[in-house]
């Protein structure tokens, strides 16, 4: 997993994040390495609460409060002129959250989508005003020309009436043009690296589609990597090429996303492909087989594996008693169970 | 199967079904100035209309904003429709029309159609208790007081699978999964013979999604319930529904058993709704149907067919000008289209059975 080559964009290392409240101490993300090549889409799936939202915004070091860097490092690598050529790899745990250095790489060279269009943008500002910001700080352009490559940007993802949405406030225009306007705005300085933290959860399905097809488009012309975080196994299997999958704070199984999906070596990713309903498949199945029990609570993590309470394979021995290490089971492919080989 | 011929609007008189809505209609007034004069009508629901059979599960589907909800809402008369009927197959009052029964009356009504809400952390009231909140409706129809209440509370709280010794328990304390089942043991107190179900899984963690459906699928074996089944999730609307309606800005644009639905779609939003849902399995990458535009606005709708200007087939005339009528192409199965016997859209597409075929 460690194999270096120049083309490495961005790699976290054991990166532990927690939270310390006075109910006692939630280690959000438990311990998560990964690695990102340039151009690359990675997924990131998990439930609700597995620490992958908080996970994506420490890589950009805008870990919510109280949550702090406990251990690990985050290194960008980032590229100079020549695509191929590596810069000083740069540890953005090392900087100073709110200092010059980590705010001109925001935003400019990592860029994130948020999951609510609607919360994530300023009301009071216009959505041109907001995109323009971006472009103010990271390029120092003249107002007339920050004008034109906000409303190129707005163009550039399909806006309808392009030049009206950016004189209008956000709660004027609708859910999928607000994720349109977003991804715009993170576009705009043409990053090397897009962070899509559940980027259409909120979305209708036709306007999921837009949205998913815009964004694959947009990658092949500026070739930016992506890391896509969802819940939805349906995004995952159609726009990535690598999968992570976390639990409680820890990643599960790794591995190309074919592996996961139709050789998964870990009972929790298994349990989560089986207990999803797909279309068309009425005919075969009488019944979803659900993931027994539900995520524990995070002050209470289970001793040995923490998926054991739920696992079906659970052998009240080992399970219960020692953790699990993430071990490569497969050529590239990493799980985290004792008897990842002897599953079926 | 001889009673599918008759058009959706006439259901089978028998005792089979449970839920006749008939022309159903919504409007939502725009007022404007100062004397909050009427300038116009948000039609959330125009002109609904279909049945439910005993013991049946039809879903309704569509985007959001397309009236789902509030068909349902207004089934139940928490909004009170603009006009339309709803025939009720009630077991104390008979054959009733709900949308036409007074105060008294509609409570009576009310003990046999219940509803599940979407979001189970806004729908739970934070300061009540389980024995509260699932008591209430068995206090105010008068079924349990007491220990009687106690008990029967408790029997709901097993019958979802939920501990008994939680009922001193505040909603807090339950994981959004648990909540979803405590919503669902309100619903059931009262021994209802429909029940709404509003989006009940959308807001929750695909394995606890799977506990719920089955849940619901449980409940409805065990006590012959019959379910509309609001949803924008094709896949959970196809395992979990007989027959489906779906929806676009208030009217219905297709109706079919859910295997017609899914197979051979008759109406170009179905297919676009079919070909939007990304499918989990990288070995079947597909490119979506991806639709132009946005969902047309219901104060404003579009001339003639309200999806023409989304439609990759409108022919620019007839599409544009005239309204088409939701029409029966096939036994049972109803579009609103005026190619529907034309046009050749794609279903789902069949995937292999194997789930994991692991080697």
């Amino acid at each position: 997993m460690k194999t270096t080559t120049n083309a490495r964009l961005l790699e976290v290392k054991d990166l532990k994040v927690q939270f310390s409240v006075k109910e006692g101490t939630v280690r959000a993300v438990d311990g998560v390495s990964l690695y990102l090549n340039r151009g690359e889409t990675i997924g990131i799936v998990g439930e609700s609460g597995c620490g992958k939202s908080v996970m994506a915004r420490s890589i950009l070091r805008i870990e919510p409060p109280p949550g702090k860097i406990t251990q690990g490092q985050v290194i960008y690598h980032r590229p100079r002129n020549h695509p191929d050529e590596v810069g000083e790899p740069i540890d953005l745990t090392a900087l100073d959250p709110t200092g010059k250095p980590i705010r001109k790489i925001r935003g400019a060279e990592i860029s994130m989508i948020f999951q609510e269009p609607m919360t994530s943008f300023s009301p009071v500002h216009t959505i041109g005003n907001q995109i323009m910001e971006s472009i103010k700080l990271h390029q120092g352009l003249s107002p007339e020309d920050m004008r034109i490559q906000a409303l190129e940007m707005l163009k550039l993802v399909g806006m309808p009436q392009a030049e009206n949405v950016l004189k209008s406030y956000p709660y004027q225009i609708s859910g999928g043009m607000r994720q349109r306007a977003m991804i715009a705005m993170a576009l705009s300085c043409r990053p090397n690296l897009l962070i899509a933290d559940e980027p259409t959860t909120a979305l209708d399905v036709t306007t999921q589609a837009q949205i998913l097809t815009l964004m694959q488009q947009l990658q092949s012309e500026i070739g930016m990597a992506t890391v896509f975080i969802t819940h939805d196994l349906g995004v995952v299997a159609q726009m990535t090429e690598r999968v992570l999958v976390m639990y409680l704070g820890r990643v599960v199984e790794s591995a190309d996303v074919d592996s996961i999906f139709h050789n998964p070596m870990h009972p929790y990713t298994e349990a989560l492909l089986s207990s999803i309903p797909r279309l068309g498949q009425k005919k075969y199945i009488t019944r979803l087989n659900a993931i027994k029990g539900t995520v524990p609570d995070p002050y209470s993590i289970p001793k040995g594996c923490p998926f054991h309470p739920r696992c079906p394979y659970n052998d009240k021995d080992r399970c219960i008693s020692e953790v699990p290490k993430l071990r490569e089971v497969e050529p590239n492919h990493f799980a985290s169970c004792h008897y990842s080989e002897k599953l079926n | 199967m001889e009673n599918d011929v008759k058009t959706h609007l006439e259901a089978p008189e028998n005792n089979e079904t449970l839920v006749e809505v008939k022309h159903f209609k919504k409007y939502f007034p725009i007022k404007k100035g100062f004397f909050s004069k009427v300038t116009g009508y948000v039609k959330a629901v125009d002109d609904v209309s279909f049945h439910i059979r005993k013991g049946e599960t039809m879903g309704l589907v569509g985007e959001s904003g397309c009236g789902k909800t509030t068909t349902g809402r207004t089934m139940l008369r928490a909004v009170e429709p603009t006009s339309g009927e709803f025939w009720f197959n009630d077991d104390t009052l008979g054959r009733v029309d709900v949308a036409a029964l007074d105060n008294n009356k509609l409570k009576i009504a009310r003990r046999n159609i219940q509803m599940i809400f979407q979001d189970p952390y806004s729908s739970l009231n934070p300061r009540m208790n389980l024995l509260q909140l699932i008591g209430e409706p068995l206090y105010i129809h008068n079924i349990a007081r007491g220990e009687a209440l106690k008990e029967r509370v408790a029997e709901l709280l097993s019958v979802v699978g939920l501990r008994p010794e939680y009922m001193n328990r505040y909603p807090h304390a339950f994981s959004g999964g648990q909540r979803q089942r405590i919503g669902i043991a309100r619903a059931l107190g009262l021994n209802p013979q429909l029940i709404i179900c509003d989006e009940p899984v959308s807001a929750l963690d695909v394995s606890i999604q799977a506990q719920i459906i089955n849940l619901l699928k449980d409940l409805q074996e065990q006590y012959g319930l019959t379910y509309l089944f609001i949803a924008h999730d094709l896949s959970v609307v196809e395992y979990t529904c007989d027959r489906i309606a779906v929806m676009y800005v208030g009217n219905i644009v297709e109706t079919a058993t859910t295997e017609e639905l899914f197979g051979a779609p008759l109406h170009p939003y179905t297919e676009a709704l079919l070909g939007a849902v990304p499918y989990p399995d990288p070995r079947l990458r597909t490119t979506p149907i991806v639709l132009s535009g946005e969902v047309a606005n219901p104060a404003h709708p579009p001339s003639g067919c309200y999806f023409h200007p989304r439609c990759p087939y409108s022919d620019g005339q007839r599409c544009v000008n005239e309204t088409p009528e939701l029409r029966e192409i096939r036994p049972g199965h109803h579009a609103r289209c005026h190619y529907a016997e034309k046009l050749e859209l794609k279903g789902v597409i069949n995937p292999p059975i194997n789930v994991q075929d692991k080697n």
